[in-house]
C-alpha cells in the first residue's frame, strides 16, 4: 500500500485532494470548530460556570448513568449474539442478524415513541405501572431503555462478523485438549476478540451519551432529573444562553473526539494483531 | 425452525436463549405496539392519514433530502476515499480521523453547530446570503446536515475496497496502453461499485430517520420545510396517537426494505468480489 | 474479563443507579409542568414560595421545573409525567389533559379565581430597533415583502393566541366578515418564512438567527428579549387591537392526590394570587391580576385595547374546534386545497 501506483497526472491528483479537503474542511471542520469558538465567546469564566451550573451537573450524571447502564448491556447482548451465531449453524440466521440490525433502521423519534405507546398512561401497560408507582416513562428507567433501543446493533454488528471470520478451530481445539466453556471463552476468544469488542463498545457508547430523538420523546424535560447532556443542550439553547448552550456542546464534542482517539487507536492495534497472525499464520494455535 | 446444532462448543443454549429474550424486550416487542397502535385505525382511516398532502409533502421532503444527501455523499465520498488511500498529503491522517466525526458527534450538537455556521450571520453563511444562496431553514439546509450525518457511510465503506485494489491490476492496465482515465473508469471504478452502493444506501436509510441535526437547521414549515419525524412528534403534540403510529408505519416499512436491502447489497459484494475484510465493510 | 470483575461492574452500576433516585426525606417536592416562556417566571417564584412556605408550616418543598410546548407539556402529562401543578399556556390544553386522561375534573377552570388565571399578557410586536419597515399595527404585517415570524399554531399554545388575535382584528375591521377575516390572516401567514414549533424557538429565529422583519410574541417574551439580547436590537411595537391572553394555572387532582401534595400544590398556586406572587409576575412581565401591584406597575404595561377568547370566539372549545383542528380554517388557509 505504500508503493501505489499512480498513473494520473500530478495536476489531476492535486486538484482532487483539494476539493476532497475543501469538502471536508467545509463540512466537518467548520462546524467543529463553530462549536468551541461560540462556547468560549462569553470568556473562560462562563464557559466554567455553565458546565458547572447544578442542571448541567445533573445533565452530566445522567448520561453517565444512561450509557453506564446501556453500553454493558448491549455488550453482553453483543457477545452472546455474536456467540450463538457466529460459532454455531442453524437456519434463520440471516434473519437474526437483520432483526439485529432493526433499531438501526428505525428514526429515533419513533425510538421514543414506542415507549410511550408501551408505557404511557394511555399505552398498554401504563395503567397498570401507575397503579403500582412505577415510573418508567418520565423518567430515568425510561430515558435508559430509550438508549438501550437505539444502542442494540453497535457491538453485536462488530463482533458478529468478525467471530465469523475467525471460525471455530481454536475453540474447538481449546474444548478438545479439556478447557471448559467459560475457560475457552475468556482465554480464546476473548483475546481475539478484544479489539472489535472495544471498537464497539467506543462506537456504542458515542451514540449512548449522544442520543437526542428517542431520548426527547421519553424524557419530561424535567430540570435537574431527566434531561441528559443533549437535551440540556436544546434546553440552553432556547433560553437564549447560546455560550452555554454551545459550552455544554463542547463538552461532547470533546467526547467526540476522544472517541475517534480511541477508535484510531484500537484500529491500528486491530491492525497489528491481524498483521502479527498472519505472520505466525502456520505456526500453531495462539496462546 | 432453530436446530440445535451438533458441535463440541458449548453454550449455544445460553446465549441464543439471552439474545431472542433481549431482542424480543427491548426491540420487537416495543416496535410491534406501533403496529398494533395503528391496527386501531381503519384501513381508510389509515390510509387517508398517510397521504394528507402535508404528509406527503413530509415525505417529499425527507426522502427526497435524503436522496439528495445521499448522492452528494456517494460522490464525494468517493473522491475522500480516494484521496485518503492513494495519495499522501500533509494531514492525510487527520482527515482520515475526523471522517468519522458525524458518526460520534450528538445529533444535537451537529444541529446547533450547523445551524450557527449556515445562518445569515454565520461563518459560510455570511457569504452565500448575498449571493442569494439561503441554507438555514430551508430544503437546502436539511440537505446539507444529512450531508453531514452520512459522509462517513459512503467513505468508510469504499476505502476498504479501494485499498484492496491490487497494483498489479493497474500496472497491467497501464503495460496495455491504458491512460489513467482509462485505468480509473474501467478498471478501478467497476470494482468499487457494489461498495458505493452500499455505502450509498447506508448513507441514505441513515438521512430518512434523522431528527436531531435536522429539526435546527430546518424551518419546519409545514408543506415547504418539514421533515416526517417531526410531523409524527406534531401529531402525538396534537393527541393524535394514532395518526402519529400511522405515519411511523410507513417510515418503518420504508426502512426495513431499505435493510434488507443494504444487507442484500453487502452480500452480493461480499460474494462477487471476494472480500477478505468483511468486518470492515460491515462497519458503519 | 473475568465473571468476578463483570459481577463487580454490575454491582458497582447498580450503586450508581440507586442514586439516581433519592430516597424520599420529609421534604416535599411538587412537580410544575409550565410552558416556555415562564423558564425564568418560575425560578423567582418557586425560591419565594418556598421561603414563604418554610417560614409558615417549617417543611422544605422543592419544586421541579418542566418546560416545552404548552401542548406538547400537556401531552406529556397525559402520557404519565406526573406533575403536580400545571402551568399551561392555554385553557385549552388543561382541558385536554381532563378530557383525555381524566386527571382533574372538567370544572378545573372556575376553582380558582379570574379563570385560574393569576396573570395574564397580550400579543405585542418585536421588531428591529428603529423599526426599519415601519410596522405599526396588523395591517402593516399583510403587506407584501414583510416577513412574520411566528410558531405554529397546531404545537404551540402562543402561536394560537397570536393567530387569534390577527384574527380578532380582522374580525374587527372587516365589521365580523368570516371570509374576509380568513383571507387577511392567509395573507399573514403567506408572509411567514419559518414555523417554529414553540414560542422560544420562534424568538430565537428573530433575534439571534435574525430573520424576519416582525416577531409576533407573548408580551412577557417581547420584553424578555429586550432585556436579555439587547435594547439596541430590538424593540416592542403594541398593536391597537389585541387579545387578552389567560394562561391557566391548576392542580392535577389524581396525582396530587397520589402524592399527597394536595395542600402545599394548593398553596403553591394560591400564593401566585397574593401581593408578593403577583409582584414576581408583573416583574417578568406578566400583567398582574391584583389592583395595587397593576397600579404600580402601569407603566410598564402599554395601554391596549384588549378582546378576549370568550367574547370574539366563543371559548376555547369552538375556537380549537373551528381553527385548529386537522382540517380546520388554519389548514384550509396554510395547506393548499
Amino acid at each position: 500500500m505504500a508503493d501505489r501506483v499512480h498513473n494520473e497526472p500530478a495536476a489531476v491528483r492535486w486538484a482532487l485532494i483539494a476539493t476532497a479537503l475543501l469538502f471536508v474542511g467545509l463540512l466537518l471542520f467548520v462546524p467543529l470548530a463553530a462549536v468551541f469558538t461560540e462556547a468560549l465567546s462569553k470568556g473562560l469564566s462562563a464557559y466554567v460556570s455553565a458546565l458547572t451550573e447544578p442542571d448541567a451537573l445533573s445533565a452530566i450524571r445522567l448520561t453517565l448513568l444512561t450509557a453506564g447502564i446501556a453500553v454493558p448491556l448491549n455488550l453482553l447482548f453483543g457477545l452472546a449474539a455474536a456467540w450463538a451465531i457466529a460459532k454455531f449453524e442453524f437456519t434463520g440466521k440471516q434473519i437474526l442478524i437483520t432483526l439485529i440490525d432493526l433499531p438501526f433502521a428505525v428514526s429515533p423519534v419513533i425510538s421514543g415513541l414506542i415507549y410511550v405507546l408501551l408505557f404511557g398512561l394511555q399505552g398498554w401497560l401504563g395503567p397498570w405501572l401507575a397503579a403500582h408507582d412505577i415510573k418508567l416513562l418520565f423518567a430515568v428507567p425510561g430515558l435508559v431503555l430509550a438508549t438501550i433501543f437505539v444502542t442494540v446493533p453497535f457491538v453485536a454488528r462488530e463482533l458478529i462478523p468478525l467471530m465469523q471470520e475467525q471460525g471455530t478451530e481454536e475453540e474447538e481445539a481449546a474444548m478438545v485438549l479439556g478447557a471448559s466453556g467459560f475457560q475457552t471463552f475468556r482465554r480464546v476468544t476473548l483475546p481475539n476478540i478484544k479489539w472489535g469488542l472495544l471498537y464497539g463498545v467506543i462506537l456504542c457508547n458515542a451514540r449512548a451519551m449522544g442520543e437526542f430523538g428517542a431520548v426527547s420523546v421519553v424524557s419530561g424535560h424535567i430540570r435537574g432529573l431527566t434531561n441528559t447532556l443533549p437535551l440540556h443542550v436544546e434546553i440552553l439553547y432556547n433560553e437564549y444562553d447560546f455560550a452555554a448552550a454551545f459550552a455544554v456542546a463542547s463538552l461532547l464534542a470533546l467526547l467526540a473526539l476522544l472517541t475517534l482517539v480511541l477508535k484510531s487507536v484500537v484500529e491500528w492495534k486491530a491492525l497489528q494483531q491481524r498483521e502479527s497472525a498472519t505472520r505466525t499464520a502456520g505456526e500453531g494455535p495462539l496462546p | 425452525m432453530i436446530v440445535r446444532p451438533r458441535s463440541i462448543l458449548p453454550g449455544f443454549g445460553l446465549a441464543m436463549g439471552f439474545t431472542l429474550l433481549y431482542l424480543s424486550l427491548i426491540v420487537l416487542i416495543p416496535l410491534s405496539c406501533i403496529f398494533l397502535k395503528s391496527a386501531t385505525l381503519t384501513w381508510s382511516q389509515f390510509w387517508n392519514t398517510v397521504t394528507a398532502p402535508r404528509v406527503l409533502a413530509s415525505y417529499r421532503l425527507t426522502f427526497g433530502a435524503s436522496l439528495i444527501s445521499a448522492s452528494i455523499n456517494a460522490l464525494f465520498g468517493l473522491l475522500v476515499a480516494w484521496v485518503l488511500v492513494r495519495y499522501r498529503f500533509p494531514g492525510r491522517r487527520l482527515v482520515d480521523a475526523v471522517v468519522d466525526l458525524p458518526f460520534a458527534l450528538p445529533t444535537a450538537v451537529a444541529g446547533i453547530a450547523l445551524t450557527a455556521v449556515y445562518s445569515a450571520h454565520g461563518w459560510i453563511g455570511q457569504y452565500l446570503e448575498p449571493l442569494g444562496i439561503k441554507v438555514a431553514f430551508t430544503p437546502f439546509g436539511v440537505v446539507v446536515a444529512l450531508t453531514f450525518i452520512g459522509l462517513p457511510f459512503v467513505v468508510r465503506t469504499v476505502q476498504p475496497v479501494l485499498e484492496d485494489v491490487e497494483a498489479e491490476l493497474e500496472e497491467a492496465a497501464a503495460s496495455l496502453g491504458a491512460t489513467w482515465w482509462q485505468t480509473v473508469t474501467r478498471v478501478i471504478l467497476p470494482t468499487l461499485w457494489p461498495a458505493l452502493l452500499t455505502g450509498f444506501s447506508l448513507a441514505f436509510a441513515r438521512a430518512v430517520g434523522e431528527y436531531g441535526s435536522v429539526i435546527f437547521i430546518a424551518g419546519n414549515r409545514p408543506m415547504v420545510s418539514e421533515i416526517t419525524p417531526l410531523l409524527i412528534m406534531t401529531k402525538l403534540e396534537q393527541y393524535d396517537y394514532a395518526g402519529a403510529t400511522a405515519i411511523a408505519v410507513v417510515m418503518l416499512v420504508a426502512s426495513f426494505v431499505l435493510l434488507l436491502l443494504i444487507n442484500l447489497l453487502q452480500y452480493w459484494s461480499r460474494k462477487s468480489y471476494g472480500l477478505d475484510d468483511t468486518a470492515e465493510l460491515l462497519d458503519g | 474479563m473475568s465473571l468476578k470483575s463483570l459481577c463487580r461492574i454490575l454491582t458497582f452500576l447498580v450503586a450508581i443507579a440507586g442514586c439516581a433516585f433519592p430516597a424520599a426525606a420529609n421534604e416535599l417536592t411538587l412537580l410544575n409542568v409550565s410552558y416556555d416562556p415562564t423558564r425564568e417566571l418560575y425560578q423567582d417564584y418557586n425560591t419565594a414560595f418556598a421561603k414563604y412556605w418554610q417560614a409558615k408550616t417549617h417543611d422544605t418543598v422543592s419544586i421541579r421545573q418542566s418546560h416545552g410546548g404548552s401542548g406538547k407539556q400537556a401531552r406529556a402529562v397525559i402520557d404519565g409525567l406526573e406533575a403536580d401543578v400545571v402551568t399551561l399556556a392555554l385553557a385549552y390544553d388543561i382541558d385536554a389533559i381532563s378530557e383525555k386522561a381524566g386527571l382533574l375534573p372538567t370544572n378545573w377552570q372556575s376553582r380558582l379565581p379570574k379563570n385560574s388565571a393569576p396573570y395574564t399578557s397580550t400579543i405585542v410586536f418585536l421588531v428591529r430597533k428603529g423599526n426599519p419597515k415601519a410596522i405599526k399595527d396588523w395591517d402593516d404585517l399583510v403587506k407584501p415583502g414583510i416577513a412574520v415570524i411566528t410558531p405554529n399554531p397546531k404545537t404551540s399554545g402562543g402561536a394560537r393566541w397570536n393567530y387569534l388575535a390577527a384574527w380578532g382584528y380582522a374580525l374587527k375591521k372587516y365589521g365580523n366578515d368570516e371570509t374576509k377575516a380568513k383571507a387577511f390572516v392567509a395573507r399573514l401567514y403567506k408572509n411567514v418564512p419559518v414555523l417554529d414549533s414553540g414560542a422560544r424557538g420562534a424568538t430565537t429565529t428573530f433575534v439571534e438567527r435574525g430573520i424576519g422583519d416582525v416577531l409576533l410574541a407573548w408580551e412577557n417574551e417581547a420584553f424578555l428579549a429586550v432585556k436579555e439580547l439587547g435594547p439596541e436590537k430590538v424593540e416592542i411595537v403594541v398593536p391597537s387591537l389585541s387579545i387578552l391572553a389567560e394562561p391557566p394555572v391548576t392542580i392535577v387532582d389524581k396525582v396530587v392526590d397520589k402524592h399527597r401534595t394536595r395542600d402545599v400544590a394548593q398553596a403553591y398556586l394560591n400564593y401566585l394570587y397574593s401581593p408578593e406572587g403577583q409582584e414576581i409576575a408583573a416583574r417578568h412581565y406578566y400583567r398582574p391580576r391584583l389592583e395595587s401591584v397593576a397600579a404600580k406597575y402601569a407603566k410598564t404595561f402599554p395601554k391596549v385595547n384588549l378582546f378576549t377568547i370568550d367574547e370574539l370566539f366563543g371559548g376555547w372549545q369552538k375556537a380549537q374546534k373551528t381553527h385548529f383542528e386537522d382540517g380546520g380554517v388554519f389548514d384550509q388557509i396554510y395547506l393548499p386545497k
